[in-house]
């Protein structure tokens, strides 16, 4: 048993691990398996470029970006703004729940609003802050820092979960890619059609979950003006 | 010509060959759009990087492998030493965006939606003539550039590729990682790393007890992608050296666990640090004062996905 081969999997579980540039540790791993288990600088190109080749399905995003910018500047963004908008009268942790069900929705379409610094914080919190003050509070800033915590956690879970569920997404791309490398052949809208549920119970999850946070950070931190009524 | 013309290469592998020299031809254009750039600070090794992709990419079938090999070899060379940059961008502004959806509205839903509404449609119908799934991704992009156009003058081919060549040097070499780490994935199968893993974690797991395969397989994906802070790199080794010769040899559904072992890692990107761009910029866009505010919020759910996806490839396998 040749144990040096196993040189390639240290090298990127600690070239990840330390943050080294991620294509240099690839390389590297490459190289490094290569040369301790005998394979020839020839053969290692040669399964390099014939894999590259076989796989360049995975770079199929490129064409999509051919629509990705362009949708931008013709108001994607503002319309999905306007789309969330539409939820008068939602409490801070329905705003997250509403933007949770529309990013999962969009994500299966391979799209996103902008991510964090686009979406999030300039439509999202204000909608959650303004919810907020549209009952009459002023927004507690303890308050604040777990909401922008679950506007993130709600825009990554639905992102990771919802965007499997793309026909032609890189992840199910690279699974299809591994396997067919150990010699199995599995189709795209096959592993598309299981992430349903997964993506369903995932986002379902994070919407209760938030909600009950929300309303019990909203007793907790404006009880006193609250008052009865309020509670309900 | 010989291959469009083969009658036995299937017809959604010709359709396919034509999307990746239109995908070289883009790569080509922000290669070239580069090299003229004075704005952008590497403006050399921007353009070997994107002008040797766009080779690869447009003429991989009739390059021998061991060409291919030595050009994706060189390709990454720049990246490696980070001379691929951005140069001038022509971001939209406020007041555009704003105009266009005052004078578009919603309906910019119908090209957004088209693309992954003509992959599904595709992947189930072949539209009759046998098409496939990423045929029809392109073929949504066609579309809905053809919607673009008609909802606003001003968006003419030049635009897109403009905007293409925007988004794509926004990207960079990064988004080769899939494929470099498929490439990575084939050598460490031909060098056998599979084998001598599988004998080491045999002393583990013991041999032949699927349910026991899939739980490590499992948590392995979610720690790995918490130590490496990717999943896509986890899932290359993991499913080399354990999902392959622990579960899948004994025949479980290779959909299933394939799939699934993928979005085990994902529970893993939701808890680790490592995974700056997702937990620990968006704390600092959002001036947060914990340092862990959005990991914290992240955990319970990942926990419970964990438990659920192991549940699922046990009981489907």
């Amino acid at each position: 048993m040749n144990w040096f081969c196993l040189i390639g999997i240290v090298i990127v579980i600690v070239g990840f691990a330390l943050k080294w540039n991620s294509i240099l540790v690839i390389l590297l791993a490459a190289a490094a398996t290569a040369l301790v288990s005998g394979m020839s600088p020839v053969a290692l190109l040669e399964t390099i470029g014939s894999t590259f080749v076989a796989n360049r399905n995975m770079a199929i995003f490129i064409i999509v970006m051919l629509v990705t910018g362009t949708l931008e500047r013709n108001g994607l963004r503002e319309a999905a703004a306007g789309l969330i908008g539409k939820f008068k009268g939602a409490t801070s942790g329905m705003v997250i729940g509403i933007y949770g069900v529309m990013r999962a929705i969009f994500a299966a379409f391979n799209v996103g609003f902008g991510g964090v610094a686009g979406f999030v914080r300039p439509v999202i919190m204000p909608m959650a802050e303004g919810a907020i003050t549209a009952k009459g509070h002023k927004p507690n800033e303890d308050h604040m820092e777990e909401l922008k915590g679950m506007a993130s956690g709600m825009e990554n879970i639905t992102w990771f979960f919802g965007q499997v569920l793309f026909v032609g997404g890189s992840g199910a791309l690279l699974v299809q890619g591994t396997l067919e490398g150990l010699g199995i052949h599995v189709e795209l809208i096959d592993l598309a059609l299981i992430e349903i549920p997964v993506c369903v119970i995932a986002t379902v999850l994070a919407i209760i979950y938030y909600y009950v946070k929300d309303r019990r950070l909203y007793k907790k931190y404006y009880k006193d003006e609250l008052g009865e009524e309020g509670l309900k | 010509m010989s291959f469009f013309t083969n009658p036995e290469i299937a017809f959604s592998a010709k359709v396919m060959e034509i999307i990746y020299i239109f995908m070289g031809f883009m790569c080509m254009y922000t290669a070239f759009k580069n090299l003229k750039d004075k704005e952008n600070p590497s403006q050399v090794g921007t353009f070997i990087f994107w002008f040797l992709l766009g080779i690869v990419l447009a003429l991989g079938q009739w390059l021998p492998s061991l060409v291919s090999g030595i050009l994706v070899v060189l390709m990454c060379l720049p990246a490696v030493f980070k001379k691929v940059a951005k140069g001038h961008a022509d971001v939209p502004t406020v007041q555009e965006t704003q105009a266009n959806y005052q004078k578009i509205g919603m309906k910019i839903f119908a090209p957004t939606l088209c693309i992954g509404i003509f992959a599904i449609l595709c992947a189930m119908t072949g539209l009759g003539i046998g098409l496939s799934a990423l045929n029809g991704v392109a073929i949504g992009v066609v579309l809905a550039m053809i919607i673009l156009m008609f909802q606003n003058k001003g968006n003419t081919f030049k635009v897109f590729m403009k905007d293409s060549e925007r988004m794509l040097s926004v990207v960079g070499p990064l988004s080769m990682l899939p494929m470099l780490l498929a490439c990575l994935g084939a050598v460490f199968t031909q060098a056998g790393v599979g084998e001598v893993i599988a004998q080491v974690v045999g002393n583990i797991i013991p041999e032949g007890n699927v349910t026991v395969g899939i739980i490590v397989y499992a948590i392995g994906m979610m720690l790995f992608t918490m130590i490496m802070g990717n999943a896509f790199a986890a899932i290359t080794v993991m499913t080399v050296g354990i999902g392959y010769p622990f579960v899948l040899a004994y025949g479980a559904n290779p959909t299933v666990i394939g799939m699934l072992a993928l979005t085990c890692g994902y529970c893993g990107t939701l808890c680790t640090p490592m995974a700056a761009n997702f937990n620990t910029v968006p704390v600092a866009l959002l001036n947060m004062k914990k340092q862990f505010g959005v990991i914290r919020n992240q955990v319970l759910i990942a926990g419970i996905m964990i438990v659920v996806q192991i549940i699922m490839m046990i009981a489907l396998k």
